[in-house]
């Protein structure tokens, strides 16, 4: 009994000795050098691998920012400014300051504005319903709503609304790594500057078609009519193929365009409600109702 | 024993009950609306304004580039917009929308030309004139003829191969035209013999068309060059490599085209239209389409005008019918779903296909059981089941590897899937990423 | 608009009438002549033994699906169905009814949802499942009852060793086939059925004629069943032909033991075998000869249930090397 307990355990510890032995010897004979500053990097970036920034993770980038010597257009969306100034301390290489961006969501084609008129089968895909075909309403510019953002979103910062059939930027979850950007085939989310309290004018719309075309298809869709453009005290307003686009660099936020716009398409978020104004809102709300039973 | 190509390829229900029908005239529509990219490649610039009156056959836009066409416009008549209209594509494309002149006589005049036997033409002009004309691929794919015939010096062509196959179900358009225009067929394939200086020439049929078959086979007699083949029944025999394999046992190398073992594919539609621009002036700007649906009592074969909304086309036949929910442009295998029928009639529009509510809807998705069916249809020697996985997982390198962009999307492997997959759907989507991906590459 | 919206999908627009649930309905009906030929031999006992299997196979089915896994029920798909059938066709007929449960749970459980339902499965679930019992419980899956003419009760049965058990026992001891071979059934009787082993491999004649249905209704290819005995039959030829005191005559191989359940419904299961028709033909062969070694070289008996898992562990490796012939690739130039 004594001897086989004092047998096994020599045995194992024999094995478990020349186990150690193995490995250390292994781990000298293939050790790769590596320069510790990348690992000193890779423990500031955020860990997200999201490749937000252009590279296949955070080591990969962390590996480029060590190796390249100018860095200043290299930025980590995700860890923003603050990993940045961290990198360049530890690098001692200058970097870029961007502002904050988050995604935005630019197409409001909901169920109830936006009328189905075919019905697509196939695979639940944007990109491959793209490649076929302009999606199941007349606007072929607005979502698909096949979700390929939600799906490509690593932070669970987006969801598909089931009611309108459109996904939703959950904004404090939004890394802005742009990934969901990448994935619409139709460019419908933009990387946009998240001002202080994430206020934020845009124009929820990218239709192209003339006026009465959009119109038809959508509600609630851009018609191209330059109201915007008129008012905006800051130029920041461009008209370009019977569309309106408001560039952030520009915009004050002075929100003189949204009230004018006929057909509500351009977005605000945020703001404080004016009590004057919801009443407007509530108004333009029941003329599209009205609009829709016309066109049915 | 007939000929055929010996891997894959399946035998879907033939349908073809527009057979016995002659190809009627459409009755010349009121407005035409007639897209400026018809072809592969550049889409033509326009060359006519608001307001400009044109005649029959004169070009309204110019060829843009090498791979490009010039079109012409169907009717006579005033220009009365240049808009946007969702094409087959579904999406809106450059339109020039002509209001046809009621009282302008050649929009109804139908002159019939009489067989013209000698050829006046040098090859090099017959070439220019094929290019002038606006001749695309008929067969479907409406790559630009010209192109095609533009052999480099290096590249020597010993066979023409006339594309007689129609193994498209439902499709009988290139039947009847065999049928009919046989000795115009004849005389085009003879010009094109003579402008490339090709010793022989084979015409394919597959063996559902005995009665095409028959008639060359009595015409062939005073023309031993010319040879009719008949082919065993069996789809996608009407795809260029695997009509060539079938033919002359010859494989097209991989990402090769046919003139690399010495061969010029073309469809008896293209090669009538050549007939006719060489011979009789004519511009490409009508072809045969076959109007079908099981439902569609008056189905039949027409000669439609480009730019001919689809749903003039319906209405000939009598309408929509009941419970229609799906209506393709083109034949059921490769043909294209329409979002709407004020789609025009294209050059490369051989059908408009109706189908009602129990064949339109796709089945429930299943998980792959791996039964192989789908490799052992596959033509052109592939796995799809493979190729589909790796597209949607976005393996897009490895799906280049396995050869994805030698898929000529025939369809076949979605056909058979037992479990009714998408496999064409996402190996289409991969090839499209894979396409990028080597651009960005080079 | 009334009507509903008009359809887009890609194409191709029409679909072949080929599938999946008619390819698992066609199994079942191959199984039938088998399945009537076990109730002849078996009575009663055959028909609890399959009844058990199937029921108790659709049933984990359904609770791992809807209690454990929370996704869609797919026990109406038919696979649940033939995993249960060919579980019972590969047990003895008087096996205790819980162990042919122990046996369900495992084929579905572990073989089958635990790597992902219908279609993801590496090996063959019911295989796994009699390879289970048999590992587990040696002793009651190798009691066999022999054939009785329409035995119907339980008492009445009576125990025997296999054909492949008595050879296999016979030369261990330092028989001859010669001796041995007045123990044996008729190769006629082998071939109808009246002999001693699991449910569904009594009778050659009956199995065949499934087999040739699954091959007439194109639910498999003539590749692996063919290769699979063809490649049994040529090993153990050479050896009879070599020693025919030490070993068998290929027609008993052949016609004794799983080889043509297994050759015909178990290594030709869609999931796990090769998607070429190259590398079913590899796969086969694999399966034939590791068959012949452990039928006379291993200590079990039979061996194709193993030499099925074997090969099935290689499917993907050899869909990976045996790819089809691409169009237009110039092998020949290889070879220059």
């Amino acid at each position: 009994m004594t001897y086989s307990i004092i047998y096994s355990v020599l045995l194992l510890a024999s094995l478990g000795v020349t186990a150690a032995m193995v490995l250390y010897v292994v781990s000298k004979k293939f050790y790769v050098y590596e320069n510790p500053l990348i690992a000193e990097v890779e423990d500031l970036l955020p860990a997200a691998n999201c490749a937000g920034c252009g590279s296949p993770g955070c080591k990969a980038f962390a590996e480029k920012l060590v190796d390249t010597d100018d860095i200043s257009d290299l930025f980590c969306p995700v860890g923003g400014n603050d990993v940045m100034q961290l990198v360049s301390e530890a690098l001692g290489k200058e970097v870029a300051e961007k502002d904050p961006t988050v995604a935005v969501v630019r197409c409001q084609g909901a169920c109830d504005v936006r009328p189905k008129t075919s019905e697509f089968q196939g695979p639940k895909s944007c990109a491959i319903s793209a490649l076929i075909y302009s999606g199941e309403t007349d606007c072929q510019y607005g979502c698909l709503g096949d979700g390929d953002c939600v799906a490509v979103c690593k932070f669970n910062a987006m969801y598909m609304d089931e009611t309108t059939g459109l996904p939703v930027v959950i904004t404090d979850k939004c890394t802005s790594c742009g990934m969901c950007a990448e994935a619409c085939p139709r460019d419908i989310i933009e990387m946009r500057p998240k001002h202080k309290r994430d206020l934020k004018i845009f124009v929820g719309c990218l239709n192209e078609d003339k006026g009465g075309i959009a119109r038809k298809a959508c509600s609630v869709a851009c018609i191209g009519c330059s109201k915007c453009f008129d008012i905006c005290p800051k130029e920041a307003i461009t008209m370009v193929n019977n569309l309106a686009y408001i560039d952030p660099e520009y915009c004050t936020l002075c929100r003189k365009c949204v009230p004018v716009c006929p057909t509500d398409s351009i977005i605000e978020t945020n703001f404080p409600k004016k009590k004057v104004k919801k009443v407007e809102v509530d108004q333009g709300a029941e003329v599209k109702s009205v609009n829709l039973i016309d066109h049915a | 024993m007939l000929k055929t190509f010996p891997k894959g390829g399946i035998h879907p229900p033939e349908n073809k009950l527009t057979s016995s029908k002659p190809i009627q005239r459409l009755p010349v529509p009121k407005v035409v609306y007639v897209p400026i990219a018809q072809h592969i490649g550049i889409p033509a610039e326009i060359v006519v304004d608001r307001k400009d009156k044109v005649d029959i056959g004169q070009v309204i836009a110019k060829s843009g580039g090498f791979v490009s066409s010039n079109i012409h416009s169907p009717v006579a008549g005033t220009v009365t917009k240049l808009d946007m209209i969702v094409d087959s594509t579904g999406y809106k494309k450059q339109c020039i929308v002509i209001r046809t002149d009621a009282k302008n006589a050649s929009n109804f005049v139908e002159t019939e030309y009489p067989l013209k036997k000698e050829i006046e033409l040098e090859p090099q002009e017959i070439l220019q004139r094929i290019s002038d004309y606006g001749i695309v691929g008929l067969g479907g794919a409406t790559f630009p003829s010209h192109v095609k015939l533009n052999i480099k010096a290096d590249k020597k062509i010993d066979c023409l191969i006339i594309n007689g196959v129609e193994c498209e179900p439902y499709l009988t358009a290139d039947h009847r035209l065999m049928l009919e225009k046989a000795e115009e067929i004849l005389m085009g394939i003879q010009i094109l013999m003579y402008a490339l200086n090709v010793p022989r020439a084979i015409i394919g049929i597959e063996n559902n068309k005995k009665d095409a078959i028959e008639t060359f086979k009595k015409l062939m007699l005073q023309e031993p060059k010319i040879q009719v083949a008949a082919l065993q029944v069996k789809y996608p025999q009407g795809g260029e490599k695997q009509l060539v394999r079938a033919l002359l046992k010859r494989e097209v190398p991989k990402n090769g085209l046919p003139l690399d073992v010495g061969v010029i594919v073309h469809n008896v539609g293209t090669i009538f239209a050549i007939y006719q621009a060489v011979q009789h002036n004519k511009p490409l700007i009508e072809r045969v389409v076959t109007v079908t649906g099981k439902k569609m009592g008056k189905a039949s074969n027409f000669w439609v005008k480009i730019g001919t909304p689809i749903k003039d086309l319906i209405t000939e036949v009598g309408g929509m019918p009941e419970g229609t929910r799906k209506i393709v442009n083109g034949g059921p295998m490769m043909g294209k779903a329409l979002k709407n029928t004020d789609v025009p009639v294209t050059k490369g529009t051989s059908g408009i296909l109706v189908i009602s509510e129990d064949e339109a809807s796709r089945g429930e998705t299943k998980p792959c059981i791996r039964c192989g069916e789908c490799v052992s249809v596959c033509p052109m020697g592939l796995e799809p089941h493979l190729l589909m996985n790796l597209s949607e997982k976005g393996m897009f390198e490895h799906a280049g590897q396995e050869d994805i962009l030698t898929c000529i999307e025939c369809g076949s492997c979605s056909y058979v899937c037992p479990s009714h997959r998408p496999l064409l759907d996402y190996i289409r989507f991969g090839k499209s990423i894979v396409k990028k991906l080597d651009v960005s590459k080079n | 608009m009334d009507s509903p919206p008009i359809v887009i999908s890609a194409s191709p627009h029409v679909h072949s009438d080929r599938t999946s649930k008619r390819i698992m309905y066609d199994v079942v009906i191959a199984m039938v002549p088998a399945f009537l030929v076990s109730l002849y031999v078996f009575g009663i006992n055959a028909f609890i033994a399959t009844a058990t299997a199937v029921v108790s196979c659709l049933l984990f089915e359904y609770l791992i699906q809807k209690y454990l896994l929370k996704a869609e029920i797919t026990i109406a798909d038919g696979s649940a169905l033939i995993t249960g059938i060919l579980l019972a066709f590969n047990l003895p007929a008087g096996l205790p009814i819980w162990m042919i449960i122990v046996g369900s749970l495992v084929a579905i459980g572990i073989a089958k949802l635990s790597f992902g339902g219908l279609g993801y499965n590496i090996f063959n679930p019911a295989l796994v499942g009699r390879v289970f019992l048999l590992v587990s419980f040696p002793v009651q899956m190798t009691l066999w009852p022999t054939a009785v003419e329409n035995n119907t009760t339980l008492a009445d049965a009576v125990t025997g060793a296999t054909t492949l058990g008595i050879i296999k026992d016979g030369l261990q001891f330092g028989g001859t086939m010669t001796e041995l071979s007045a123990q044996l059934p008729s190769h006629l009787n082998l071939f109808l059925g009246i002999t001693g082993g699991s449910l569904g491999e009594m009778s050659a004649l009956a199995l065949l004629l499934g087999g040739l249905y699954l091959i007439a209704r194109k639910v498999i290819t003539w590749h692996i069943p063919v290769a699979v005995l063809g490649t049994l039959a040529l090993m153990t030829g050479i050896f009879w032909w070599a020693d025919s005191e030490q070993y068998a005559n290929p027609l008993i191989h052949v016609l004794s033991g799983g080889a043509i359940l297994g050759a015909f419904y178990m290594a030709t299961d869609l999931v796990t075998s090769p998607v070429t028709k190259k590398g079913m033909l590899i796969f086969a062969i694999g399966i034939g000869v590791i068959t012949v070694i452990i039928r006379l070289f291993g200590s079990y008996p039979e061996g194709i249930s193993f030499a099925i898992l074997i090969m099935n562990a290689f499917v993907p490796l050899i869909n990976k090397y045996f790819k089809p012939r691409r169009f237009g690739s110039k092998i020949k130039a290889k070879i220059v």
